[in-house]
């Protein structure tokens, strides 16, 4: 069976700069991957190539076996695969059931109907119940640009999971959020994805909710992957500690599942 | 639609038809031509409500009134029906290809190039000495269904056809912007990103609008060449798209009525100020601009709707 995710020697330059490169992931059905990485990893660049919004400058994007590069984002979104944004990407002057009114026609009726009202009472129960499922039902009258930010980010994540996509990429959905309110906002986010079963990949700089809610881990270093594996196996990697993680983290590790790190940081050559 | 809101609205033709007919006829006039720039305007304000200004209706509005008065002058073609089903689909037609290249863009750029495509028609026709070059020509009066209404008669019927097409088309753009598709434009207005990332093209959003709202302007155009009985290449000229942006501006984009109110007081103040003030009329016309700009950024209608909620308490 081919893996829902599979990248070949992908990478991406901005002019001189190599922002990502030799990324080789493959993700199956229904895992949960933290991708872990300090600022300018490459971590989001790798998601912006997964999901459309940046074109490879070589390699191959699968899903399900079929490439995706070059498609545009609602392409992507259609072979299954839906994001979420580091700053959420909203409809900031409209209502928070009138964002999920719309989300819903495009996402899912995907037929831009000409005369039907959008306010119907059966979108608006449905509507309702997503809200519902999300927890911020008590918010549906509020414009969005009044909310606070975790809603924001709750009702991005909602109305990216509409489309019922089979690999849902999280771009820090904790980031901007107060630390009492993460594990709230990631518990009631996973409930979701796995209810849906969805293959899940979610940025994150906070170790505690990667370890609280990642499978596997694959921690980006200066655009490639330093290590990738168990979250246990990964997050203990002294190499990942020094060089992502910036402290030293206590995590026992079943010694089965060693792995090697891919990246050597820095090598003197013929000096 | 509820059948309250169709007897309203069949209520509210037939009173606008009769105040047509017993205003003077300079205002009937007026009337007629506030109708058709305000339906002109639903489409401006439609791209409006989808983040977009356009420079260039004008463009639409030239060929609705052109193939309005090429019709009846060289086709013996008079039927208002045909005409106005032959001018939306000109006005298609060309949106069709322009918007091809338009839509791609957002901001100053689809405001500049709408403008240029309105001022390559404009280029077009005043060199154009078969349609009369700068002066235009005449449009012959219109019939309706095999009926040649005497030369009074003439200007009732376009009364009628305008108040019709108003009423008609704002209720369709009234359904239209309660609906997915309206609402898809204010999405696209806010947040294109998201729009992509929900599976649909923002371009074909963006294109559907335009297309409508260049079939608006044929009509609007259609309406005017028929009342005034002569088209020029004015019609295509960057100020007349100008005025119709004038008019969203004043009128406002939050109703269908809005660009109506609009025009009607636009016209009526253009004229009060033409003669009060012949050479010094577009000072007027700009003090006021700025006073709805700086008063009541929302246009005029914005005082119906503070009014309403008020009403309702």
């Amino acid at each position: 069976m081919s893996a829902l995710l599979e990248t070949r020697n992908l990478e991406r330059s901005f002019g001189a700069v190599t922002a990502a490169v030799d990324i080789n992931v493959s993700i199956n059905a229904g895992e949960v991957v933290g991708v872990i990485g300090s600022n300018g990893a490459g971590k989001t660049t790798f998601i912006n190539m997964v999901t459309g919004y940046l074109k490879p400058s070589a390699g191959e994007i699968l899903v399900d076996g079929r490439s995706i590069v070059g498609l545009q984002p609602r392409a992507v979104v259609r072979a299954g695969v839906g994001r979420s944004f580091q700053v959420a990407q909203l409809f900031p002057e409209l209502s928070v059931l009138d964002n999920v009114l719309v989300a819903l026609g495009l996402s899912v009726d995907r037929k831009l109907t000409l005369l039907r009202p959008l306010h119907s009472q059966k979108r608006r129960r449905k509507a309702l119940e997503i809200l519902a499922e999300y927890e911020i039902a008590g918010h549906a009258d509020e414009v969005v640009a009044t909310l606070p930010q975790g809603v924001r980010k709750l009702l991005d994540i909602a109305m990216a999971m509409l489309s019922s996509p089979r690999l849902m990429l999280l771009d820090e959905p904790t980031s901007g959020v107060a630390i009492e309110d993460k594990f709230a906002l990631m518990e009631t986010v996973m409930n979701r994805v796995r209810k849906s079963n969805a293959a899940t990949l979610f940025v994150e700089h906070d170790m505690d909710v990667v370890q609280r809610y990642a499978d596997r881990v694959l921690a980006f270093y200066d655009g490639r992957i330093l290590a990738d594996g168990t979250t246990a196996k990964v997050l203990s990697d002294p190499k990942v500690q020094e060089l992502v993680v910036g402290h030293h983290l206590d995590i026992e590790v079943d010694s089965a599942d060693a792995y090697e790190s891919t990246v050597v940081p820095m090598e003197v050559r013929n000096a | 639609m509820q059948t309250k809101s169709i007897f309203l609205l069949i209520g509210g033709a037939l009173g606008l038809f009769v105040l047509g007919l017993l205003v003077p006829e300079w205002l009937s006039y007026l009337m007629i031509i506030a109708m058709g720039k305000g339906i002109v305007v639903l489409g401006v304000v439609l791209l409006m409500r989808a983040g977009l200004v356009s420079f260039g209706q004008g463009l639409y509005y030239c060929i609705g009134a052109y193939v309005a008065g090429t019709l009846t002058q060289f086709a013996g073609i008079s039927d208002v029906l045909l005409i106005l089903l032959a001018s939306i689909a000109a006005s298609v037609l060309v949106a069709a290809l322009v918007g091809l290249l338009l839509c791609r863009y957002r901001g100053i750029f689809f405001a500049m190039f709408s403008m240029a495509f309105s001022m390559i028609l404009y280029g077009l026709l005043v060199r154009s000495s078969v349609l009369g070059s700068t002066d235009g020509f005449n449009v012959l009066r219109p019939s309706l269904l095999g009926w040649v209404p005497t030369d009074d008669a003439s200007s009732d019927l376009v009364l009628a056809v305008a108040v019709v097409m108003v009423m008609i088309l704002g209720s369709l753009m009234w359904l239209y912007l309660r609906s997915l598709s309206g609402y898809a434009g204010e999405a696209v207005r806010e947040n294109e990103i998201r729009v992509e990332y929900l599976g649909t093209s923002v371009f074909r959003i963006i294109y559907t609008k335009y297309l409508i709202a260049a079939a608006l302007a044929g009509i609007g155009g259609t309406v005017t060449a028929l009342v005034s009985g002569h088209v020029d290449p004015e019609m295509a000229y960057w100020t007349t798209s100008g005025e119709f942006v004038f008019i969203a501006l004043m009128g406002g984009t939050s109703h269908v009525a809005a660009p109506m109110v609009g025009a009607g007081l636009f016209e009526l103040l253009r004229t009060y100020a033409f003669a009060i003030a012949p050479y010094t009329w577009q000072m007027i016309l700009g003090s006021t601009l700025l006073l709805i700009i700086i008063f009541l950024p929302s246009g005029l209608w914005s005082l119906v709707s503070r009014f309403s909620r008020q009403a309702r308490g």
